[in-house]
């Protein structure tokens, strides 16, 4: 009770904008068609995936390219305990995120234990997301290639997490997730095992100097980075209600998932969420333009793969500008400003 | 008086080179036990030795009563036997505060304790008015502080300084050997490696000389500079003690 009360005095401003960033984003729903509360879902259910992989490579500086391993996992932990064993969602998303951990924590010591950093620890990411991908595409038990369909059942169902009328109970529920993920990443920050992640981001051997053990922390910033991913790929499954090896392992996941804190701001709270709401309404906006475009630009109409390309400009010109995020952006602007 | 310290016939090679040669002494508490020598000395190794960076290839290094060489870094650290870099490492994106921090959470979980004795530590080592600043564009002054701020805030029973002074001026480099001073003052036991004779002769309880890897002499800083073999390998003819 102590120590919440000094998180809560010592954090009070980031909790501050936590209280108005949900108070916002939760009567959103009341403003937003369908189509668009469920690409606000999808943002969040995103966001949540990018807070883990933070927390990983932004607080540890351990760069993963293969995050899609923790989300497909928790995804088919959902999936293949709903639809073979009827375990409901509820628990399916802790024992995903367990399973994400668990998996971390493999991962971690294989690599870290023999020391891979940078490039190659993020190619051994990359390498494992695409041995799960293989892996699941020729187990028949877990539906192989063709995937798992979750059933559709009739009216509202708070055990398996269906809701027939609306598409808002979920946006609610997964707000209420990334609210949780949140709070736990500025307690991290706050804390010892945040202090130290930072210290080994920054130089191993000055950690290692000050008492810290490198690969312990590195241990725990993985699991606990694969958990919140593969929360958020849990969800994925309930939102979505179908997945496959590839929807949910293939290396485009591992992009989205570590474009969003990159853009946002690597390391910090807010960044991941920022990178994902920038990032979604990036690529609606190039989507809507190609697809009904202004009078004068009217032959790029229906051009199929225009709006990606546009898409990848705008991210090149976006990371030149700010390699150091959205937030380390306006951070600089202001300090430019005071001087 | 109580030995803190034991290090204890220690070698090390790398390939034909002997850096460090059955080398051993004894540190006592609350003392400062200065090493001089040339550069290539091997001094840099010895104390990478007794943190425990290297593995010395024979040889026994007893701390507070436990035998450290074949521990790693960040145990030894946690017993208290705390190192300082000769090329200084800061958290570069982290700011002065948060740097500090570091080492005071390795005896204190609670943030707001560490966040105390952080600031207490910043204090100490004139520090302060830096605290919200990235410790990316300091100078090498305050660097130098900086590490020597954060090995501190972990509550250290020995400091292993290495050329703290090095690079500052004359003016930053009094202030710094006031600091030092006030930290021995503290308690804490130090090995220091300095360049800076005037500072060296002036803090140290004992001296000791290395050349070529081993420990040519050792004793109290006035017998030192009149020992033939240590004025004839390093100080040369002329050297005298600085005034205090």
């Amino acid at each position: 009770m102590n120590r919440l009360s000094t998180l809560v005095k010592s954090s009070s401003s980031d909790l501050l904008v936590l209280l108005g960033v949900v108070a916002i984003l939760s009567i959103l729903p009341v403003a937003l068609n369908p189509f668009l509360l469920s690409v606000a879902t999808g943002v969040l259910i995103f966001a949540l995936a990018a807070i883990g992989w933070n927390v990983l490579s932004g607080f540890a500086g351990q760069f993963s390219f293969g995050h899609a391993a923790f989300f497909g996992l928790g995804a088919y932990t959902v999936a293949i305990l709903l639809t073979k064993y009827s375990v409901s969602p509820w628990l399916g998303l802790v024992v995903g995120g367990l399973v994400g951990a668990a998996f971390g924590l493999v991962v971690g010591w294989v690599s870290f234990r023999f020391g891979l950093k940078g490039a190659y620890f993020a190619l051994a990411t990359f390498a494992v997301a695409e041995m799960l991908r293989i892996t699941f595409n020729n187990l028949d038990y877990l539906g192989a290639g063709i995937g798992i369909t979750i059933p559709l059942v009739y009216g509202d169902d708070w055990v398996r997490m269906q809701f027939s009328n609306t598409r808002e109970i979920h946006y609610w529920l997964i707000l209420g997730l990334l609210a949780v993920a949140v709070v736990a990443t500025i307690a991290i920050k706050r804390s010892r095992i945040g202090s130290y992640m930072f210290a080994v981001r920054e130089d191993e051997d000055a950690a290692a100097a000050l008492g810290i053990n490198p690969l312990k922390t590195k241990l725990v910033a993985m699991s606990i980075s694969g958990f919140i991913t593969a929360v958020a790929g849990g969800y994925f499954t309930l939102f979505f209600l179908f997945i496959d090896p590839d929807v949910v392992f293939g290396a485009v996941v591992s992009v989205a998932i570590l474009l969003r804190p990159i853009v946002g701001g690597m390391g910090t709270i807010w960044g991941p969420v920022i990178g994902a709401a920038v990032l979604s309404l990036l690529g609606e906006l190039t989507r809507s333009l190609v697809r009904d475009p202004p009078a004068f630009l009217s032959f790029i109409e229906g051009a199929n793969g225009l709006d990606q390309v546009l898409f990848g400009l705008i991210l090149v010109v976006m990371i030149i500008r700010a390699p150091d995020g959205i937030l380390g952006w306006f951070r600089r602007r202001r300090k430019q400003a005071q001087t | 008086m109580t030995t803190i310290l034991n290090v204890d016939d220690v070698s090390k090679s790398f390939g034909g080179l002997k850096a460090v040669r059955e080398v051993g002494f004894d540190l006592h508490e609350g003392e400062i036990l200065g090493f001089i020598g040339p550069n290539g000395a091997g001094k840099t190794t010895l104390f990478n030795i007794v943190a425990g960076a290297i593995p010395a290839d024979s040889g026994f290094v007893t701390f507070d009563g436990q035998r450290t060489e074949a521990m790693r870094p960040h145990e030894i650290a946690r017993l208290g036997l705390v190192r300082t870099f000769q090329v200084v490492k800061p958290f570069s994106g982290l700011t002065v505060h948060e740097n500090v921090l570091v080492g005071a959470f390795l005896n204190r979980r609670d943030p707001t304790e560490a966040n105390a004795r952080s600031r207490e530590m910043m204090r100490i080592t004139g520090l302060t008015p830096y605290a919200d600043r990235a410790a990316q564009g300091l100078t090498l002054a305050i660097r130098k502080r900086l590490e020597l701020a954060r090995a501190l805030a972990t509550d250290p029973k020995v400091l292993l300084l290495d050329e703290v002074l090095a690079g500052l001026t004359p003016t930053e480099g009094a202030e710094m050997i006031e600091v030092v001073r006030s930290i021995r003052d503290g308690g804490v036991s130090m090995l220091i490696i300095e360049h800076v004779m005037a500072a060296i002769m002036a803090l140290s309880d004992r001296i000791a000389v290395i050349h070529h890897g081993e420990m040519l002499a050792i004793g109290k800083p006035a017998e030192i500079v009149k020992d033939p073999r240590v004025v004839e390998a390093y100080l040369g003819e002329e050297f005298q003690i600085a005034p205090d």
